[in-house]
């Protein structure tokens, strides 16, 4: 009767290390993720090292304005002569710090409106999706615009104003995530136990649904990046802080005499949402397996 | 005797590197001849699909492939022909069903459309003579009003509907060869009857051979002519239907046998205790409703009622839309109930709210159908178990130290509750989702179709182990089922659904010795292989 009864599974649950490992393999088999990894790393790295590379002030003059590339200065120097290079440097802990954290304030408040929408349907579920309609009607970045007007330019006004428009998308996501859980029968099972529903959605639905968020969120830091950089070109940026669109839009009327004061930051911002967005291909590749199966 | 139609000659199907063994088919041969059924029997993972999917070209290549062996057919060896020759020869002279209809059928074609399609590439015939042909089939695979089935779109049709849509479809060249994957297996039992009845009375007209692919011995009663068992990718046995249905040899031919359920009623001892459950009058309509539109009504459950003694076993018997599942689910108040009373103990359930209805949860417990859904694939199994009682006051320690003890009841072993789901198979978590109900300590066991996502070997052990706990703790159980089987062999009344309703509701010995509605008659007649006595196999030593 070997054949019909029933063999426990041998071997040992996989630990952690071993699961990262097997994650990393996962991601690493997208090879352009491994290639936007390592931008993003060494982005990453520039921003860390900024304040010891450059330990002036960004903005105070460094040398001859505009004077070309690869000379004294890699990069250059603006219209001001301030050192672009730094400026880079510096924007990029702007761009980054921007990006998180107006991602994560998204993420936790967009995730929270979708789960409780898709959890409880009903009136609470047409309530909350009505609000996320409002906001999802105004096109995107003129809504940020207003909002920074409204609360003059600051950081955090800027992250506030990301945050706001980059919601809804999350809490779509997150809610249909749920309203296909919520009918899985261990959600289910779970009813009838009598657990309680804020466990429910923390315990059983929400790690289930983490994958696609991380996605999610993840392009939304890319996305983040250029609305701050969009802000900061059109002058809206925090003032007294270095970033990228605030160079690009510094060196705007002189980019025929002096083609670098736009042109590096321009590619900071490109590789950098280049780099996050391969990323994010390549997490989604790792945390869907199935889906990439069936694509190749 | 003229060469068979079709000789398959030690096929190996091939594995990709780093599955649970290197070839899905090995060193399978078969004949099929003219005229006749060969069926192709074997539990989940023994290859029998992918046996069908090899002779139709149809594996998924490169990562699954004929890695050696032979298909003649037509004196050439199908393996070996270049694709485009390959490609016309099926849909001409070897075409396939496959299991699920709706989504073998494009959504977006009419039917009469589809079918006509395989007549644009096949032949040269006219507009109008594709039509003909394609009304006329239609006729003969017993379908009603032609014309306006085949003006239809695969949604508009019901299930068998749908696959004698596919059957005409397969059929529309002739072909000398029809593989059928599991035909019946997403059909209600009644249509599977007459899906069956077709295919047999088509296959006799036409001279052709059917190689049909199932898991379910009951149906191989039905229809084959010879029989081929595999398991593991290898044939374990083949023979006449005679003989292996009732002489078979092979050890594990004879162990899948003795794993039918018999459809002699067991008898029981009638249950004397004191009615603990009573359901009276349950409703439940499901209403569609639309911002503008007025909602369309169904009714799921209309005046259901009945009565659970304690330690009785009642079964709740249907097919697909009769709402046993709705009032499965009402008793559990996963679902609340338009109107009437869920009895227990003399409390009404039905109108209690979330938090009043709290204290009560626990008497009434559920397993579930999948056992691939019903268990969190990201949490231990111990903390699965633990759940409940956790949330219910129970010390973390003591129902850990409790979930140990239900896994040794079930038959696991207690170390288990450190692993994850994905670790076990279908059997294994359907024990650990009777165990999450268990931890419960509950009175009344609600079971939906506990069984019916299980091999039949495993189904044995679980209805098995289901029926040694229900007598060990004593408790009451509502089996929802399709399968009239199981029924016969766990319950001791049965209650009979049909649109919602109950049409019949009796004993088990009375409702299967004479039934008194006709729709419980038409259910009890379409039980495959029903005339199939399964022989009593005494269980070698040597197995």
């Amino acid at each position: 009767m070997t054949d019909l009864t029933e063999q426990l599974p041998e071997g040992e649950a996989p630990n952690l290390r071993a699961r990262a490992l097997g994650f990393w393999r996962l991601f690493a088999r997208n090879r352009p993720a491994v290639l936007g990894l390592a931008i993003l790393i060494g982005v990453i790295v520039l921003a860390a090292i900024a304040p010891i590379i450059y330990p002036d002030n960004p903005f105070s003059l460094a040398g001859r304005p505009m004077s070309p590339p690869f000379g004294e200065w890699i990069f250059g120097t603006d219209t001001l002569g301030r050192d672009v290079m730094a400026g880079i440097a510096h924007g990029a802990r702007t761009s980054l710090m921007i990006g998180l954290v107006a991602t994560v304030v998204a993420v936790v408040f967009g995730t929270l409106m979708g789960a409780l929408a898709g959890y409880y349907g009903g009136w609470i579920d047409d309530l909350l999706m009505r609000i996320t309609e409002v906001f999802q009607t105004i096109p995107s970045f003129v809504f940020a615009i207003l909002l920074v007007a409204i609360m003059s330019p600051s950081i955090q006004s800027i992250i506030i104003a990301i945050a706001v428009v980059s919601w809804p998308a999350l809490a779509r996501l997150v809610r249909g995530e749920f309203l296909s859980m919520k009918n899985r029968e261990f959600v289910q099972a779970s009813v009838v136990m009598g657990v309680p529903d804020w466990k429910i959605i923390l315990i059983q639905i929400l790690p289930n649904c983490l994958s696609p968020v991380i996605v999610a969120g993840s392009l939304l830091v890319a996305t983040a990046i250029l609305i701050e950089s969009g802000l900061s070109f059109l002058g809206l940026g925090d003032p007294n802080v270095m970033s990228w669109g605030f160079q690009v839009g510094a060196g705007r009327t002189v980019l025929r005499r002096a083609w670098w004061i736009c042109t590096f930051p321009g590619v900071a911002i490109l590789l950098t949402v280049l780099a996050i967005n391969l990323v994010g291909e390549g997490l989604n590749d790792a945390l869907n397996p199935r889906l990439r199966e069936r694509k190749g | 005797m003229t060469a068979p139609l079709v000789d398959i000659r030690n096929l190996h199907v091939a594995l990709p590197d780093g599955a649970d063994r290197p070839y899905a088919v090995e060193d399978l041969s078969m004949t099929l001849n003219a005229g006749e059924i060969v069926c192709v029997v074997g539990e989940s993972g023994s290859g029998k699909s992918l046996t069908a999917r090899a002779m139709m070209g149809l594996l998924p290549e490169p990562r699954v492939r004929a890695s050696a062996g032979q298909i003649i057919f037509g004196g050439r060896d199908l393996l070996q022909l270049p694709k485009h020759e390959r490609r016309l020869l099926c849909g001409e002279q070897l075409s396939m069903i496959f299991q699920e209809p709706m989504t073998a059928l494009n959504p977006l074609m009419t039917v009469g459309r589809q079918i006509e399609e395989v007549l644009i590439v096949h032949t040269s015939l006219s507009a109008a003579e594709r039509m003909e042909r394609v009304l006329a089939l239609l006729a003969e695979v017993h379908l009603p009003d032609p014309p306006r089935i085949a003006a239809s779109y695969p949604h508009q049709l019901s299930g068998g509907q749908r696959q004698r849509a596919m059957i005409a479809m397969a059929l529309i060249m002739d072909p000398k060869v029809l593989v059928a994957d599991e035909p019946t297996t997403a059909l209600d039992v009644t249509t599977q009857a007459q899906i069956l009845k077709l295919i047999r009375e088509l296959q006799h007209l036409h001279g052709t051979g059917v190689m049909f692919i199932t898991h379910d011995f009951g149906v191989v009663a039905e229809v084959a002519d010879r029989i081929l068992v595999m398991q593991h990718g290898k044939v374990v046995e083949t023979g006449t239907a005679d003989q292996i249905l009732n002489r078979p040899e092979a050890p594990y031919t004879r162990a899948l046998i003795r794993a039918i359920p018999s459809l002699t009623p067991r008898s029981r001892t009638p249950i004397e205790g004191v009615p603990i459950l009573k359901v009276e009058d349950l409703d439940k309509t499901y209403r569609q409703s639309g911002l503008l539109a007025k909602g369309r009504e169904v009714h799921a459950a209309k005046d259901v009622s009945f009565t659970l003694k304690r330690g009785e076993t009642i079964g709740i018997v249907g097919e697909s839309g009769s709402g046993k599942s709705t009032v499965a689910r009402m008793i559990v108040r996963l679902l609340q109930p338009d109107g009437g009373r869920i009895d227990l103990h003399g409390i009404d359930l039905a109108p209690l709210s979330k938090r009043q209805l709290k204290p009560h949860r626990r008497r009434v417990q559920m397993v579930f159908q999948d056992p691939y859904a019903s268990l969190n694939p990201r949490r231990k199994i111990g903390e699965i178990i633990c759940e409940g009682p956790v949330a219910n006051g129970v010390p973390k320690s003591k129902a850990m130290a409790r979930a140990r003890e239900l896994l040794g009841l079930v038959g696991l072993k207690p170390e288990v509750a450190e692993r994850f789901p994905h670790e076990f198979s279908g059997g294994q978590r359907q024990r650990i989702g009777l165990a999450r109900a268990l931890a419960m300590d509950p009175e009344v066991l609600v079971a939906d179709e506990p069984v019916s996502a299980l091999d039949v070997s495993v189904q044995a052990q679980v209805l098995e182990l289901l029926a040694e706990i229900r007598d060990r703790l004593g408790l009451s159980v509502v089996f929802i089922t399709h399968d009239l089987r199981v029924a016969a062999q766990v319950c001791d009344t049965i209650v009979v659904m049909s649109k919602g309703e109950v049409v019949e509701h009796g004993t088990l010995a009375e409702v299967f010795a004479d039934p008194k509605h006709a729709y419980t008659r038409e259910l009890l007649a379409s039980i495959p292989g029903k005339d199939w006595q399964i022989p009593e196999l005494a269980e070698a030593g040597a197995v």
